[in-house]
C-alpha cells in the first residue's frame, strides 16, 4: 500500500485559486471604494469568525464574549496613541497579545465552566469590559472613543493586509488542526472527562486554543482601529454587533469546518447589503431596514435545517436544493 | 441613612418585578435545560403589545396583562413548539445549538420590533406615572408599589399552580428527571413547549408591569435578557424561590451601585456579582438560603 | 512486585460509603479480576484510581510511587489506561483520529502517533473499519474501540470496566482472546470489572470481590467462587461452582 505523504500544509487546487483571485482581483476590476470597503469587512468577518471556531467549533467552547478580545485589540492599538503618540500600528503586534493575556485570565475564571455557563460566563465578561472601558475616561477617553487620522485613503492597502492578515488565520487553524493540539482539539469539544482519562491536559489544551484565538480576535481589533481610524466601547466591545454576530458568521458557514467562517463571512455580509442597498435599488426603500432582520431569519433556518452549517452540510444543502428544483419542474 | 434607606426601598421594589422575569427564566431552565437568551426579547414584546394597547385603546398597563399574558404565551408556546422543540432530535456538533436558536430568534424580535416601531424611546404617561407616596423621607414610586403588589399576586398564583394542580406537578417532575417523568405516563415533550410558554407569560407580565416607569425601544430587549440570566444565577440554576432572591438582590445591587459607585457602573454591578456566583458559587444563593 | 496497590482505600459521597477500605494489590503481569454485585463501588474503585473523584481516605500507589493526588491525565501518562463501562468514542472522528489522539500521549509527530494507531487497531481488529465513524460502530466495535484507544497510551496497566458486556457470543470470545492478548504479547497488568461470569473466570489470575464497598473474598477463582459470603451476595444461592469452571 501506497503511503500518502502528509504535507504540513495540505493547500487543495481550490484553495490556490481563491487565494489568487483574491490577489488579483482588485488589479483587474475597478471596485468603487464601496465595494473595497465590503470586501475589508468579509476580510476582518472571517479572521474574527476563524478566531471563535477555533475555540467554539473545534474545542468546544463556545464563547459568547468575542467582542472582549476584539475591543481588547483595538484599544491596545488606541491607548499608546492616545496617550504617548505611539503609532497604533504597533497595534498589529500588541492587540493580538494583549488580547492572548486577557483570554489567559478570563480563560481561568471561565474555565471551570462547562457548556451553557461557560457562553454565560464569557458573555458577562465581555459585558463589563464594555461597561468599564466606558466608565474609566482617564484610560480610554469613555464614550466620546479615541480618534486616529487613518494613514492612507485609498483603500487598497488595507485589503491587502486585511487579506494577508485572514489568510494567516485560516493558515494557524489549518495548522493546528493538523498537529497533536488539533486532535486534543476535537476530543476536548466531543467528551472533556474521555479526553482526560487518554492522558490529555485538559486545561492547558483549552488554553492553547483560547490564546490562538484570542490572539486572532485582538489582530482583527487592532486592524478595525487602524483601519476606521475611530472607536469607542459600544463599537469595539458590542454584545450583538461583535459578540453574536461572531457566532452567527460561525453557525451558518458550519462549525468546526476550517472554510465555514469564511463562506458565513461573505454570507453575512452579501445578505446584509443586498437588503441594505435594497436589492440593487429594485426594491422599495424600506426593504432596506429589514437587512439585519433577514439575516436573523437565515440564521434560524440554518440552525433547523443544516445543522451543521453551509459548509459542514454542503452535500445536504445541494441535495434539498436540488429535490426543491425537481420539485418544481414536476409541478 | 436616609440614602441608604431609600437605595434598598427602590432595589426591593424593581427587585421585584425582576423576581417574576427569574421565575419564568428559572422555569424554562429546569424544563428545558437551555438559557433562553430572548428571554428580554419576549418581554419586549409584551411591553410594546401594552404600549399599542395603551396608546391606540386607552387600556391602562396594568389591566392589560390580561391581554399580554395570554398573547404572549401562545407565541412563546408557538416558538417552543416549531422552532426550538425539533431541535432536541438534531445531532450537532456543539451541543447549545437550542441556546443558539434562542440567539436567533431574539434577533429577529428585536428587528422585526425595529422595523415596525422604529428605534424611538417610547414611555408611557399616565395619571400616576409621576406620583409617589411617602414614608418619612423616603419616597416609593407609586406605579412601582403598584406594580409589586401584582408580582406579588402573581408569583403566588404560580407558586398555587406548581404546587397545587397536576400540571404543576408534571412541570417539578420533569425539570427533575425528565426520564423519569416519562415513565410515569407524563409527555415531556408537551410539558416542555407548554412551559416555555409558562415562563414567556410571567415574563410578559413583568414587561407590561415595567412599562409606566421604564422607557422602551427594541434594544430593551438584549438588556433584559442580561438581567434575567443575571437573576437566575444568582437565585441558584432551577429554583424558583432562589429566583425570587436573586431578582431582589440584583434590584438592591443595580440601585446601591448606581448610589454609591456612579451611575454608569449600575449594570456592571449585576454583572461582576453575578461572574463571581457563576465561578465561585456555582449553586447559586440558594445554597445561603437552603430552599 | 505489586504494580497498582489500593490501601484503604475509601469514598465517601456524603455520607455514602461508595467504597469502604478497601486494600487491594495488583501483581505485574497479571489479570486481576474485580467483582462484586451492582452498585457495590467497582466502577467508583476505578474513578478514583484514575481521579475521577478526589479519593476521601486512603491511597493509591503505582509502581511504589504514591499517585493519590495526581491529576487525571498524568495519570494516564504514567501508565495507567482505562476504558469506560459507558463507551465514550469521539463520535464525529474516525475510529483511526480516535485512537491516534489517544496515541499523541506517547508520541509528538502525526506520522508517529498514526503507525502506533494502526498497529493498535489491528491488534484489536478494528483495522477494516478504520475510516468509518466512531459513533456508527455497532457495539461490540465500539468496546473494542475503546480498549483500542486506552492500548494506544501505552499503559503498563489497563483497567478495563465492562468490557464485555453487551456483546453476542461470537464478539464475546473475540473480546476475551484479545484481553488475553494484551497481557500474554503486549505484557500489559490487567484489571478488570466484568458482570460475565465466563469472560472472569476465563480470564482472571485472581480474584477480588466486594459488596457494599467493601472487600469480601480475594483468590484464585476457585477459591472465590466457593467462598459462601461471594455466593451468597453475588452469584446467588443456588450457583453451582461446577458448571463454570470448565467452560
Amino acid at each position: 500500500m501506497e503511503e500518502k505523504k502528509t504535507k504540513l500544509l495540505d493547500v487543495s487546487k481550490t484553495e490556490w485559486i481563491i487565494l489568487a483571485s483574491a490577489i488579483v482581483m482588485p488589479f483587474i476590476f475597478d471596485f468603487s471604494p464601496y465595494i473595497q470597503g465590503l470586501l475589508i469587512f468579509i476580510l476582518l468577518w472571517v479572521i474574527l469568525g476563524s478566531s471563535w471556531n477555533l475555540l467554539a467549533g473545534f474545542t468546544g467552547q463556545v464563547s459568547f464574549g468575542h467582542a472582549a478580545f476584539f475591543g481588547m485589540g483595538a484599544y491596545a492599538a488606541a491607548i499608546p496613541m492616545l496617550h504617548f503618540k505611539i503609532s497604533p500600528w504597533w497595534g498589529l503586534l500588541t492587540g493580538g497579545l494583549a488580547a492572548v493575556i486577557l483570554g489567559y485570565l478570563l480563560g481561568v475564571l471561565v474555565f471551570r465552566l462547562r457548556g451553557p455557563y461557560l457562553a454565560l460566563g464569557t458573555l458577562a465578561s465581555g459585558e463589563i469590559l464594555r461597561l468599564v472601558f466606558g466608565e474609566e475616561e482617564w484610560l480610554t477617553n469613555g464614550h466620546v472613543g479615541i480618534l486616529y487620522m487613518t494613514t492612507w485613503v485609498s483603500k487598497y492597502p488595507y485589503y491587502f493586509i486585511a487579506l494577508a492578515l485572514a489568510v494567516c488565520a485560516l493558515i494557524s487553524v489549518k495548522l493546528v488542526m493538523k498537529s497533536k493540539a488539533g486532535f486534543y482539539f476535537l476530543s476536548i469539544r466531543e467528551d472533556e472527562d474521555a479526553a482526560e482519562a487518554l492522558g490529555i491536559d485538559t486545561k492547558k489544551y483549552k488554553n492553547v486554543s483560547m490564546a490562538i484565538s484570542t490572539f486572532w480576535a485582538g489582530t482583527a481589533g487592532a486592524f478595525y482601529m487602524i483601519y476606521m481610524g475611530f472607536i469607542d466601547p459600544e463599537v469595539v466591545f458590542a454584545l450583538h454587533n461583535i459578540s453574536i454576530i461572531t457566532i452567527l458568521v460561525g453557525i451558518i458557514g458550519g462549525v468546526g469546518t476550517i472554510w465555514g467562517p469564511a463562506i458565513g463571512a461573505l454570507i453575512m455580509v452579501f445578505v446584509q447589503e443586498l437588503f441594505r442597498s435594497a436589492i440593487f435599488g429594485i426594491a422599495p426603500q424600506w426593504v432596506s431596514g429589514l437587512h439585519a432582520l433577514i439575516f436573523g431569519v437565515l440564521v434560524i433556518i440554518v440552525i433547523l435545517y443544516l445543522p451543521g452549517g453551509v459548509v459542514g452540510d454542503w452535500k445536504l444543502l445541494l441535495k434539498k436544493l436540488k429535490l426543491s428544483k425537481s420539485l418544481e419542474v414536476s409541478k | 441613612m436616609d440614602i441608604f434607606l431609600q437605595s434598598l426601598v427602590s432595589g426591593l421594589l424593581i427587585g421585584g418585578l425582576y423576581a417574576i422575569i427569574g421565575i419564568g427564566m428559572t422555569l424554562i431552565m429546569g424544563v428545558l435545560k437551555i438559557i433562553n437568551l430572548a428571554h428580554g426579547q419576549i418581554l419586549m414584546v409584551a411591553m410594546y403589545i401594552t404600549w399599542v394597547l395603551w396608546n391606540f385603546l386607552g387600556i391602562d398597563p396594568y389591566l392589560s396583562i390580561f391581554i399580554t399574558i395570554p398573547l404572549v404565551f401562545v407565541f412563546a408556546e408557538g416558538l417552543s413548539k416549531y422552532l426550538l422543540h425539533p431541535l432536541i432530535e438534531k445531532d450537532s456538533i456543539l451541543p447549545e445549538n437550542q441556546v443558539l436558536m434562542t440567539v436567533g430568534i431574539g434577533m429577529v424580535l428585536v428587528e422585526l420590533a425595529r422595523s415596525i416601531f422604529t428605534s424611538d424611546y417610547r414611555s408611557i404617561q399616565t395619571s400616576y406615572t409621576e406620583k409617589s407616596l411617602y414614608i418619612g423621607k423616603i419616597s416609593l414610586s407609586f406605579p412601582l408599589v403598584i406594580a409589586f403588589i401584582i408580582a406579588i399576586f402573581l408569583t403566588i398564583g404560580l407558586f398555587y399552580l406548581l404546587s397545587k394542580t397536576d400540571l404543576g406537578r408534571s412541570i417539578r417532575a420533569t425539570s427533575q428527571d425528565k426520564f423519569s417523568a416519562t415513565l410515569m405516563g407524563i409527555s415531556a415533550g408537551k410539558i416542555t413547549i407548554l412551559t416555555y410558554g409558562l415562563g414567556s407569560a410571567l415574563d410578559a407580565a413583568a414587561g407590561s408591569l415595567l412599562l409606566p416607569v421604564y422607557y422602551l425601544y427594541p434594544d430593551v430587549g438584549p438588556l433584559f435578557t442580561v438581567k434575567a440570566f443575571v437573576i437566575t444565577i444568582l437565585g441558584g440554576l432551577g429554583s424558583t424561590v432562589g429566583a425570587i432572591a436573586g431578582g431582589l438582590v440584583l434590584g438592591i445591587a443595580e440601585t446601591f451601585g448606581a448610589t454609591y459607585i456612579s451611575s454608569g457602573y449600575r449594570d456592571a454591578t449585576g454583572l461582576v456579582i453575578f461572574l463571581i456566583v457563576l465561578v465561585f458559587f456555582p449553586g447559586g444563593l440558594k445554597r445561603f438560603t437552603k430552599v | 512486585m505489586s504494580i497498582l496497590t489500593l490501601d484503604n482505600l475509601t469514598k465517601n459521597f456524603g455520607g455514602l460509603m461508595a467504597v469502604d477500605h478497601v486494600s487491594l494489590s495488583v501483581e505485574e503481569g497479571e489479570i486481576l479480576g474485580l467483582i462484586g454485585p451492582n452498585g457495590s463501588g467497582k466502577t467508583t474503585i476505578f474513578n478514583l484510581i484514575n481521579q475521577y473523584f478526589p479519593v476521601s481516605e486512603g491511597k493509591v500507589f503505582f509502581n511504589g510511587t504514591d499517585i493519590t493526588h495526581k491529576k487525571t491525565h498524568e495519570i494516564a501518562k504514567i501508565g495507567i489506561g482505562r476504558t469506560f463501562q459507558k463507551v465514550r468514542p469521539l463520535k464525529r472522528l474516525t475510529v483511526e483520529d480516535n485512537v491516534m489522539a489517544a496515541a499523541f500521549a506517547r508520541e509528538s509527530t502525526f506520522a508517529g502517533a498514526r503507525s502506533v494507531a494502526r498497529e493498535v487497531l489491528k491488534f484489536c481488529n478494528l483495522d477494516s473499519s478504520s475510516m468509518l465513524l466512531a459513533g456508527s460502530l455497532p457495539i461490540g466495535g465500539r468496546k473494542r474501540l475503546e480498549i483500542a484507544k486506552a492500548l494506544a497510551t501505552r499503559p503498563k496497566l489497563i483497567l478495563l470496566d465492562e468490557t464485555a458486556a453487551g456483546l453476542n457470543p461470537g464478539e464475546l470470545d473475540e473480546a476475551i482472546g484479545i484481553i488475553k492478548k494484551i497481557r500474554d504479547e503486549l505484557g500489559i497488568t490487567v484489571l478488570i470489572v466484568e458482570h460475565i461470569i465466563k469472560v472472569i473466570m476465563t480470564l482472571s489470575d485472581r480474584i477480588h470481590a466486594i459488596a457494599h464497598g467493601a472487600t469480601i473474598a480475594e483468590g484464585t477463582p476457585e477459591h472465590v467462587a466457593k467462598n459462601p459470603t461471594v455466593i451468597e451476595s453475588y452469584l446467588g444461592s443456588d450457583y453451582n461452582v461446577e458448571d463454570h469452571l470448565n467452560v
